[in-house]
């Protein structure tokens, strides 16, 4: 009898935990995706600077916002606290989904988010249409950076351009040689490697495939390695699928892929020109290169949330990290393209922006920066039906296997 | 002792060649804390003391070490009261619900960190809308901590039975002077044991941490994590490592002593 | 003993007894259960109802229509189907290899060892669990790295370390909870009767035999009972085997990266319906072995 009425009341407590509980939930986002590109939401502009907050939270790629605490030598944001007394607390993150994550929490005021991250918070109401007067240094910033696709929607800028680089290929020149100028050696060529291939572990390293795909299988037809229809995803897919056998470990996090290349446990493999340098610094015989069939890359955009507490620090923050002083140290810190410049007069080495091709329009436009795939293609067909970042994700897991 | 000489001295072989095992990774780390190469490559080219230097004048680490101090002592106060109340609660009746109440005790821990760790963020942020912190991380650590303690308060009283608190009450004393004159002082060791045993558990834990703490908050193992990689701080870590796992012997110790001969109070940690 | 199980009592007092007891017990409980079942249950709750919803992929926005999408996919994908198994493979791989290990550790912590030396192995064995799990976890990846100590130990009989791979997430796992299987073993074989081992040897039995049928038996709940959290931990590691397990992935990392990465908490939701359910089936079976009094 006991038995019976306890077990009932069980099941009744659980239906009306169920209804209570789907009443609350989660929340729901900002804007929408149509079918014409998407309609960010309705969000207001900052008029003019008011006084500094005191504080500002800082969300960056590894290697922007050095405070000293990696290596004393390479510090530009104690200067930055010293003159506007905002205290900088900076999280670092690994890859892009995170930064959206992240972001997405509120916690954090600035962002640097790449292209694949930064129209997913303009559209989920994650960043804040930036009012390009208040910020001294915008007038510097290269001119091919501003009013892109990925930082700016029917003409209003989300954020201020930070800097730009590429995808590189990173090899151990003690074991890869004679030096590998494709990405066939990651590729086709990455058995001979033993298991000691490595590539970067997020689904965006889909279009990597794409742009190999894309120079030397043209009859798929991929013109954009971001717009993928089913069957050149397909293509892709298995592509890396033959790689996956090489690869003894995916990195998402930077110093992983450091430590693999030091102890020889990662020979070649997709890198950051700033993990080459780290590895460098550890007396590991990396270099890199940039492979014939060009490469993916980023170009990064400080971005600001809506609904800051700090907004007032966020922009001056976003001022000082691009005015040239700083965007030349990070430029040589990290080995990627400043915005601004007249960083270029600033560098230690006097040909840096040379190397790194700053002002060259021409080669930016080689690179096929990180962006989202969304299912309208991004390349202009409309016959198909292009994969979106949900694909890709999924694909990535079965890829991993 | 009715073993074979054989099979004890089998028994004695195998459990110094597994404590061999265990600790070679550890005596690795303190190996390492003063490797002079940041990299940890083996052998270690040379040795330095320079990382521990480094780790007693590292401020990160220091408010990491006191956050976790803070947290696991919230986190110990509430499961401590919990633990023993519901330890206190399950004695007398074999009551319907006595299975009910020991599975969802234990749940928390059963279950994977990572689900616990996401059911409760996502409950904090999204249903009730607060933000993460400090006290969304004693929650999710007092959660599970509660089995540590419920264990321990049961065992001991299980073992005591209900005799001497009925006399109590029989001579007039009402519950709670019978609890503070009676049953206090029987349960006092095993709670002891408990709360060590839940500090331990609340002082290492990360997977739950990671999902409930705020961004600008940081107990050891988050400072362990996000600094193990990091050529330059690499070393400081497994000095602290090291420094823990020495001082470690202290707690252990003591809970030894308060549970008695027995384990019984050891168990349940995780 | 309880005072309803005492003979020789009153009926009415008995009655009176249990009904306030009946009530005592219900306050008491009131605290813990409240907490328990708002702090965690709910939460719990709430989570699992996400699987039933799906996400924006582009915004992350989470519409609350109910789908079996999430579970569909989960099921008919042969990518999560994989994961899972070797998920579960791992794990029960990982509590054999822990009880192989824990038994003769515990037998020898309780039954020969004196006094004294039991107290300093029980610390032995209970220290090196308050070294931090991701710093024992990257020291197995130096062990494990080409030239570490692995390697240099392997050496001279012309082996390699394995690695980073599947061998090395095991090798670490096994390690990384052999205490949670040693303690409750070892506080299983403690309340074993002396006598019991004697009788059998005063009726012939050698050591090999009492072991397998007197000592194994009694001691079958406290190895269910630090199974529980060999299986538990090692099916929701997402760290150890980031750091060892080279290109692995299991269950664990699958729910993180749909939370983290890929921002989809309903799919991480129907994921972690796996582990959850697979928990709850281990404990109620194991529920029968009287395992749950061990821990």
């Amino acid at each position: 009898m006991k038995k019976i009425s306890s077990r009932r009341l069980t099941v009744v407590a659980g239906a009306a935990l169920l209804a209570l509980v789907s009443g609350c939930g989660t929340s729901g986002g900002g804007g929408s995706t149509s079918s014409g590109g998407f309609t960010p939401p309705d969000l207001p502009m900052k008029k003019s600077i008011g006084p500094m907050e005191g504080q500002v939270n800082v969300l960056a790629w590894p290697g922007y916002a050095e405070d000293g605490s990696n290596d004393p030598k390479y510090d530009w944001v104690t200067a930055f606290e010293k003159k506007t007394g905002c205290q900088t607390n900076i999280k670092y993150f690994n890859t892009s989904d995170e930064a959206v994550k992240l972001m997405q929490t509120g916690e954090y005021d600035v962002v640097s988010a790449s292209g694949d991250a930064s129209l997913r918070l303009i559209a989920s109401g994650d960043a804040a249409p930036i009012n390009t007067d208040l910020v001294k240094t915008y007038a510097d910033i290269s001119p091919f950076l501003k009013d892109r696709d990925w930082n700016s929607v029917d003409g209003q800028m989300y954020g201020i351009p930070h800097g730009w680089g590429a995808n590189l290929l990173a090899y151990n020149t003690d074991v890869v040689k004679p030096a590998p100028t494709s990405w066939g050696a990651v590729f086709g060529g990455a058995s001979k490697y033993d298991g000691k291939v490595t590539a970067y572990d997020s689904p965006i390293y889909i279009a990597d495939a794409a742009l190999y795909l894309m120079k030397h299988q043209p009859d798929l037809g991929i013109k954009n390695p971001y717009a993928l229809d089913q069957d050149q995803l397909a293509a892709a897919v298995d592509l890396l699928k033959t790689q996956r056998q090489s690869v003894g470990e995916y990195w998402s996090n930077y110093l992983t892929e450091v430590s693999g290349f030091k102890s020889g446990d990662t020979v070649i493999g997709t890198a950051w020109q700033y993990n080459a340098l780290t590895a460098q610094g550890e007396g590991a015989p990396i270099k890199t290169v940039f492979p014939t069939e060009t490469s993916t890359g980023w170009s990064d955009t400080w971005m600001l949330n809506p609904s800051s507490p700090h907004s007032n620090c966020g922009y001056a923050w976003m001022d000082y990290i691009t005015s040239p002083g700083p965007q030349a140290q990070i430029a040589e810190y990290f080995g990627e393209a400043p915005a601004n410049t007249k960083a270029c007069a600033l560098t230690v080495q006097k040909d840096f922006c040379d190397q790194y091709h700053a002002e060259d329009k021409a080669y930016s436009d080689k690179l096929w920066y990180w962006t989202t795939p969304i299912s309208e293609c991004l390349d202009g067909r409309t016959d198909v039906t292009c994969t979106d970042y949900g694909d890709w994700t999924q694909a990535w897991t079965e890829i991993k296997g | 002792m009715t073993m074979s000489r054989g099979l004890r001295t089998a028994l004695l072989v195998f459990t110094v060649l597994v404590l061999v095992v265990v600790y070679t990774p550890l005596a690795l780390v303190v190996l390492n804390s003063f490797n002079v190469d940041r990299t940890f490559t083996w052998p270690p080219p040379d040795l330095t003391t320079k990382w521990w230097d480094a780790a007693f004048h590292s401020k990160g680490a220091r408010s990491a070490l006191w956050t976790s101090v803070e947290v696991a002592l919230a986190a110990t106060a509430v499961s401590l009261v919990l633990g023993t109340l519901a330890g206190l609660a399950l004695r007398h009746t074999r009551f319907f619900g006595r299975n009910v109440v020991s599975l969802v005790i234990i749940l928390p821990i059963a279950l994977p960190g990572i689900v616990t760790g996401i059911a409760l963020s996502n409950a904090f942020t999204t249903i009730l809308g607060m933000s993460l912190s400090l006290f969304t991380v004693v929650v999710a650590h007092a959660t599970f901590c509660i089995v540590t303690v419920f264990n321990n308060v049961q065992a001991r009283v299980q073992r005591l039975g209900g005799g001497l608190e009925q006399a109590s009450m029989d001579l007039g004393a009402g519950p709670l002077t019978t609890f503070r004159l009676v049953t206090f002082p029987m349960l006092r060791s095993a709670m002891l044991a408990g709360a060590l045993l839940a500090f331990g558990l609340s002082f290492d834990e990360i997977v739950v941490t990671t999902f409930t703490i705020s961004a600008t908050d940081q107990t050891l193992p988050i400072w362990i994590f996000q600094n193990l990689f990091r050529p330059n701080q690499g070393p400081v870590v497994n000095v602290v490592a090291a420094v823990l796992v020495l001082l470690s012997a202290i707690p252990i110790y003591l809970a030894q002593r308060l549970s008695g001969s027995t384990a019984e109070g050891l168990t349940g940690a995780r | 003993m309880a005072a309803t199980h005492a003979p020789g009592r009153g009926t009415a007092r008995v009655s009176r007894l249990g009904r306030r007891q009946g009530v005592r017990t219900g306050l008491l409980l009131l605290p813990p259960m409240l907490w328990l079942g708002v702090a965690y249950l709910l939460a719990l709750g709430a989570l699992l109802i996400t699987a039933f919803w799906t996400q924006d992929d582009f915004t992350g926005a989470i519409q609350r229509q109910w789908t079996l999408d999430n579970f569909r996919d989960l099921f008919t994908i042969k990518v999560y189907r994989t994961i899972t198994v070797r998920t579960l493979g791992i794990a029960a791989l990982v509590t054999v290899i822990d009880a192989v290990l824990a038994f003769p550790i515990a037998l020898y912590m309780a039954k020969v060892a004196s006094p004294r030396a039991q107290r300093l192995l029980v610390i032995a064995v209970l220290m090196p669990l308050w070294a931090s799990y991701l710093v024992k976890a990257y020291a197995w990846r130096g062990m494990l790295s080409q030239g570490g100590l692995i390697d240099w130990v392997l050496g001279p009989f012309g082996l390699q370390s394995p690695g980073y791979g599947l061998l090395a997430t095991i090798m670490t796992l096994a390690y990384l909870w052999l205490p949670f299987m040693i303690l409750p073993v070892y506080a299983g074989l403690q309340r074993l009767p002396d006598s019991l081992l004697e009788a059998s040897a005063d009726l012939g039995a050698r050591s090999g035999s009492t072991l397998l049928r007197v000592v194994l038996p009694q001691a079958f709940p406290a190895l269910v009972a630090g199974s529980i959290f060999t299986f538990s931990l090692s099916m929701g590691d997402f760290i150890a085997v980031t750091i060892v397990g080279g290109t692995t992935q299991l269950l664990g990392n699958v729910v993180y990266n749909n939370i983290g990465a890929a921002n989809n908490l309903p799919f991480a939701a129907a994921v972690a319906t796996v582990p959850i359910a697979v928990m709850l089936v281990y404990l109620a079976v194991v529920r029968r072995t009287g395992a749950l009094e061990n821990l």
